[in-house]
């Protein structure tokens, strides 16, 4: 039973809408804030590390940028409304993406592995900057941001609201890339770029775009969590920890289909939530966490999605050769509609 | 004047230091094409295993050396056995990145429950004597860690160079294809070479616990200058992790001693995207041998 895409689409957001109308905690808002921002994150790396195939080790740089953005821009304002923050979110976006093209156009050059040595050395410069740039982000002693001056009963819901535009955002993006000729050289791209560039797809431009519209995305969500939190530290706003959930979130869902992070997000998060409410103490609940993640990548590298669909295609082509072979002669070469799609996944 | 000489100083003692972490990295690397983003995690794993002996049975951390490397060198194997090993070859160097990162979570995440998080020193007697020589002052520690690192990568070059394993090693580095049907046993080599890179990690472990203070969270620092050193040298080449490791400390030293210690940390990367711009297989690496 296959949902077409727009019917699925529409009851996501449906969901989405409708989920914080049923009265829910004040905790369990707080964690649906989360899994939807690590969710837009995820699904916004997916469009550079899973169909281009350059893994990004840097996008919680951008993140850290997007937060000091808003920051900077609201330092010292009173807010009126709480909605200014919002408004200006575009332009965030436009920073984090106007800083990452340049980035890309450098750490594009090289390929997978030392593409991402060299995003992971990126975050550790943005990080560095945070902590010695006093002026502008009051280094170790962290910025402020004005307090939302939103009613403490529904103080969570404006933030879910965002997070989850967001992420109709980023999947309405992802979906039209999968529908579209960038997507197409994306995937190409990862296949094998030297001859993608050689039948003639641009990969420079596209990979380029890719990474400075995914980065870009990442920093807004990244302002959405600094005026959430309202008091930044450059150990949070911008750590290691994050880039490698997001990653681990794709990887786990499915890398290149449009569902994967999500899925990802909303296991991982709550999950990790789960675990340090339970587990308490950051030290122990880091063993759990390394080993999940590695219980993960060993068991399903591809990820859910991708391995339930092999599964289940599998099970539809075992029983089309059961019927095909109760009936010898009728030999139709239906197989090749199953064969895997290229856009790793097609619409699941 | 006296501060740039000072820190030039500094600078390539450091850098032995570097080096020899560094050198483990780029052999695995050169080996396995496997980005190790834990080895940082383990030259702190071995700073506490020194640490550790050092307070509890007074051993000195250079003495420390012999038993740390085989531990840690054991260590390597079974990482490699249990966790890299299982990785499907087409998309084995993506997934590397994450499962080494893991390995290096799990060390952070086990030193903190067994040490706590609080910076922990090894103060030997000689930790804090000098040597003053043409008014430029020297720690002791610093030339016993320069020679000793220097040492270490002595007797790597030895193995890489002069017994069958290293051999077998630089042709898996060359060409894994032929290796393999030349009778090199690729999948030992992987192992055994994982293992040599701990071991570096490990003796590097014993001198970083002398020089500085750690604590299980040190390692994000050195992964990236680390990370860093290596793709300056050309991702797979111990030489020029060795040079690149000494460049890259004096430039920083220097900046710290001229500018600000602050900013040192960003000498780093700033030589990095140069060499990036410049020439992105770094100074020593190949452009046909899978480096880039």
């Amino acid at each position: 039973m296959r949902l077409p895409t727009a019917l699925r689409g529409g009851v996501f957001v449906v969901l989405l809408v409708t989920l914080p109308m049923v009265g829910l905690q004040h905790w369990f808002l707080n964690l649906l804030v989360f899994v939807l921002m690590y969710a837009t994150m995820s699904s916004a790396w997916n469009l550079v590390g899973g169909f281009a195939g350059y893994p990004s080790l840097g996008h919680a740089g951008f993140f850290g940028i997007g937060a000091y953005t808003i920051a900077l821009i609201f330092k010292g304002h009173v807010l009126t409304s709480g909605y200014e923050p919002f408004l200006l979110l575009p332009l965030v976006g436009l920073v984090g993406a106007l800083i990452g093209w340049p980035i890309a156009l450098v750490s594009m050059r090289t390929r997978a592995d030392v593409f991402a040595i060299v995003t992971i050395t990126f975050l550790f410069v943005v990080q560095t900057l945070a902590f010695n740039l006093h002026g502008l982000t009051g280094g170790s002693q962290g910025a402020s941001l004005p307090i939302a001056p939103f009613p403490a009963a529904t103080f969570e819901l404006p933030f879910y609201y965002v997070m989850a535009a967001l992420l109709v955002l980023t999947m309405g993006l992802t979906f039209a890339t999968m529908r579209s000729k960038v997507g197409l050289s994306l995937v190409s791209i990862r296949a094998d770029e030297d001859k993608a560039r050689g039948v003639g797809v641009r990969t420079t431009g596209v990979k380029v775009l890719a990474f400075s519209v995914s980065v870009g995305i990442t920093a807004m969500v990244g302002a959405v969590w600094a005026y959430y939190q309202s008091f930044i530290y450059p150990q949070f706003a911008i750590d290691p920890l994050v880039t490698i959930a997001i990653v681990l979130m794709t990887f786990l869902g499915g890398r290149g289909t449009l569902w994967g992070p999500v899925l990802g997000a909303v296991i991982l998060e709550s999950g990790q939530q789960l675990l340090t409410y339970q587990l308490g103490a950051v030290q122990l609940y880091l063993i759990v966490y390394a080993f999940l993640f590695l219980v993960i990548i060993l068991l399903l590298p591809r990820g859910i999605l991708p391995t339930i669909e092999d599964r289940l295609r599998m099970r539809r082509r075992r029983r089309r050769t059961d019927a095909s072979a109760a009936r010898p002669g009728d030999r139709t070469p239906q197989n090749q509609s199953d064969s895997a799609p290229l856009l790793g996944g097609g619409a699941s | 004047m006296h501060a740039l000489i000072q820190g030039v100083i500094l600078g390539i003692l450091t850098g032995g230091v570097y080096a020899l972490m560094a050198s483990g990295q780029t052999l695995i690397f050169g080996i396995m094409k496997v980005v190790n983003l834990a080895q940082g995690a383990m030259v702190i794993m071995a700073a506490y295993l020194a640490y550790e002996l050092f307070t509890r049975f007074g051993v000195d951390p250079f003495l420390a050396i012999p038993l740390t490397t085989v531990l840690m060198f054991g260590f390597g194997v079974l990482v490699e056995l249990i966790f890299l090993r299982p990785l499907r070859r087409d998309d084995k160097s993506e997934l590397s990145l994450l499962v080494t990162f893991a390995v290096a979570l799990l060390i952070e995440g086990t030193l903190s429950v067994t040490w706590g998080t609080t910076y922990r020193s090894i103060n030997a007697t000689y930790a804090n004597s000098s040597w003053t020589l043409w008014g430029y002052q020297i720690t002791v520690v610093r030339i016993w860690a320069f020679v000793l690192s220097l040492g270490a990568l002595g007797i790597l070059f030895w193995i890489l160079n002069r017994t069958r394993f290293g051999r077998a090693v630089r042709a898996t580095v060359q060409n894994p294809e032929s290796a393999r049907l030349l009778g090199v046993e690729a999948q030992w080599v992987s192992a055994l070479g994982f293992g040599l890179g701990a071991a570096t990690a490990a003796a590097a472990g014993s001198v970083y616990g002398l020089l500085y203070p750690f604590y299980p969270g040190s390692h994000y620092d050195l992964i990236s200058r680390l990370l860093s050193i290596v793709v300056l040298g050309g991702l797979g080449s111990v030489g020029g992790a060795v040079i690149a490791a000494v460049i890259v400390s004096t430039s920083s030293a220097i900046v710290a001693a001229t500018i600000s210690p602050a900013w040192s940390e960003m000498t780093f990367f700033v030589i990095l995207i140069l060499v990036l711009l410049i020439r992105p297989q770094g100074l020593f690496g190949n452009v046909d041998r899978g480096a880039i």
